[in-house]
């Protein structure tokens, strides 16, 4: 198992042996007068496409990402076709659902696109959802948003908003086949409570960019799952950032990337507001050959975030040879005033060796393989707190299992 | 009662230079109820006859056979092997991230058993044998063996072998790295095994220590890949006095 673990307080890295190969795990905590995070994009954020340069590769928020698999959507030669996806929201009483233009005043308020994709989606998008939650309106059922692909070209905008002291459960489900470019903003009013799971099981050749924005309220609570199964290229970008004091955010994430598969989480918790907490826990197996897995995560403390507390980890687990996880937690913090910070980053692989050790304890082959990845998936799964969601990661988990054996 | 017979054995492992012979004719017959102690030089073979019992891939047999009661154990996959009777308590036991020293257990108890223990017993029966290797319970929750000592590990080992109740026990080195009280904890928890007399024993030294606390009924020198001598447990106190120098060089001679 290969570690990286750093706490500013510590000021320390340690290495607890090598890491497999084909995997690289760096981690930084800066103390800086000026952010890197921003800086080293190579464009300002910006709704307009044109702000930004058609990029190479070699480009920081890039250097990870096959961009010849990106199907055009980084350099404009991608054009939205009529039967892109298809878009059903289901939603229980309380809550307005509505089909808007361009010109829609609640767009774009949670956050600005920051890489050449994602302004291409917010450029090219012609008909948004927004979802309203009331205020004060607590749902006991979910907001389920059914994202179908056709096989088609399609760039995609939708808008959660919640009111003050609203609460609600957001289940995004991605399936079929897309080139879908996409930006989604969770907008959180003062003590509200979201919880969105964004589940990606893709079919095999779809590709999906999206930018996550959520802006959280005073004392509210924003939980974000990640979930990505399917597709040739996924990159998911969740961004949070604090409207005001006492927000809370937990992003967790699991990705189970198969032979050939690319799935690139980035993640950035801007801690602009003082006594503000975030938490992220991203785990992911792999298997087969060219399998790639990328995980970022920047966490900013900006000198004005007094009483900040984070934390973050991520964890990879590889199952076969030939596949690659590319890791690099990133802590910058800009003031000492702070209840606590860290991060943690480790891949490991599940070799021969510990194939043998329980096959010689009785346990079948398959069996032996499940009994890690479940174990090692375990701890996050429980941490969802939404019993169908679970089973049904639970149950994913075991097919993709199945499949490799 | 359980018989596992070793004729002849032959084993080879891939070398930079093509296989390399390090088992070259090993016979041994091990009953239930009995304990033969293998004790040899570093690089006699001990541990690849071990590990070639249990079926480790890197061990390629070329001849001979080994069965268990007529059964070809040689013909049977790792798992097999263990359902089947055969438990190898490892020298080196390897760390498995994610899954619970509790899960595990029970998952190869399972295994073994052909059906789940039952709940209520089966945690006492854990929780005793536990007590008894002066284990916390806390280590239940750990992931097996990440981040175990030394004495942990091997504990954990014979742990198994209490749970698992096999036919043949083979213990590889299981006194290597111990300090006295561990190594005293540990020689208890095996000779609680053979006292039931289901067990036949073959350990695996290099020391004649762990002998003062686990009496074998056999001995045997192993050298350049075979047993060059059998006798009983006065041929350990011969070794213990007069070291494997007479050995090596006829092990040699032989190969």
């Amino acid at each position: 198992m290969a570690e990286a673990q750093n706490s500013p307080t510590l000021g320390s890295a340690r290495a607890g042996g090598p890491p497999p190969a084909g995997s690289t795990t760096a981690g930084s905590i800066a103390v800086a007068a000026e952010s890197t995070v921003a800086t080293r994009m190579s464009a300002p954020p910006s709704f307009d496409v044109a702000d930004f340069p058609v990029p190479h590769g070699r480009e920081e928020e890039w250097r990870f990402t096959p961009l010849a698999r990106l199907r055009g959507l980084h350099d404009g030669t991608a054009v939205a076709s009529g039967e892109g996806v298809k878009v059903e929201i289901e939603a229980p009483e309380g809550v307005t659902v509505e089909t808007v233009g361009r010109e829609d005043e609640r767009l774009g308020k949670a956050g600005t696109p920051v890489d050449r994709v994602a302004a291409q989606a917010y450029s090219s998008f012609e008909k948004a959802s927004v979802v309203t939650v009331a205020k004060e309106a607590v749902l006991t059922e979910p907001i389920r948003i059914t994202v179908h692909g056709e096989g088609g070209v399609a760039f995609g905008h939708q808008v959660i908003e919640l009111g003050a002291f609203a609460e609600a459960v957001v289940v995004l489900d991605h399936s079929g086949d897309a080139v879908l470019a996409a930006n989604v903003d969770y907008v959180l009013g003062d003590g509200a409570k979201l919880t969105v799971v964004s589940v990606q099981d893709w079919d095999e050749k779809a590709v999906h960019v999206a930018q996550h924005n959520a802006l959280v309220g005073r004392d509210a609570s924003f939980k974000s799952v990640i979930v990505t199964f399917g597709g040739d290229v996924v990159r998911i970008h969740p961004r949070v950032a604090y409207a005001a004091p006492g927000g809370e955010a937990e992003l967790f994430g699991l990705y189970f990337t198969d032979a050939g598969q690319h799935q690139e989480h980035r993640l950035l918790v801007d801690h602009n507001t003082p006594h503000c907490k975030s938490n992220v826990a991203y785990k992911g197996a792999l298997q087969g050959q060219d399998a790639h897995a990328v995980w970022i995560g920047d966490v900013l403390i900006q000198a004005a975030a007094e009483g900040t507390d984070t934390y973050e980890l991520n964890r990879n687990l590889v199952l076969t040879d030939g596949a690659r996880v590319d890791s690099v937690p990133n802590l910058e913090i800009e003031t000492g005033e702070i209840a606590g910070a860290g991060h943690a980053s480790a891949t490991g692989r599940f070799d021969d060796e510990q194939l043998f050790y329980l096959m010689s304890r009785g346990i079948p082959q398959a069996e032996a393989r499940r009994l890690v990845v479940r174990g090692f998936f375990a701890e996050l799964v429980q941490q969802i707190g939404l019993p169908d969601v679970e089973e049904r990661l639970i149950a994913k988990i075991e097919a993709e299992l199945e499949a490799s054996v | 009662m359980a018989t596992l017979e070793i004729r002849n054995l032959h084993v080879s492992v891939e070398a930079e230079n093509g296989p390399r012979e390090i088992l070259k004719g090993v016979d041994l017959t091990i009953k239930q109820g009995e304990t033969h102690a293998v004790m040899g030089p570093n690089g006699s073979g001990k541990s690849t006859l071990a590990y070639s019992l249990a079926g480790h891939p890197k061990y390629t047999v070329t001849g001979g056979t080994v069965t268990l009661d007529g059964e070809d154990v040689l013909e049977m996959s790792v798992d097999e092997r263990a359902r089947a009777g055969v438990f190898l308590a490892m020298q080196y036991p390897v760390e498995v991230p994610g899954v619970s020293v509790s899960n595990f257990l029970r998952t190869s108890a399972t295994a073994i058993r052909g059906e789940a223990p039952k709940l209520r017993t089966w945690v006492k029966e854990v929780k005793s044998a536990m007590e008894q290797l002066q284990m916390d319970p806390a280590f239940a929750e750990r992931n097996v063996n990440e981040g175990f000592s030394g004495g942990e590990k091997k504990r954990h080992e014979i742990l198994q072998l209490e749970l698992l109740k096999p036919k043949i026990a083979i213990l590889d080195e299981t006194d290597s790295g111990l300090d006295v009280d561990a190594l005293r904890q540990v020689s208890e928890g095996v000779n609680r095994v053979r006292e039931t007399g289901e067990v036949g024993t073959l350990l695996i030294t290099h020391y004649t220590r762990i002998l003062r606390y686990i009496k074998p009924d056999f001995v045997h020198v192993f050298s350049g890949g075979r047993i060059v001598e059998s006798g009983g447990a006065e041929l350990a106190d011969k070794l213990e006095n007069e070291g494997y120098e007479a050995y090596s060089t006829k092990g040699g001679a032989s190969a």
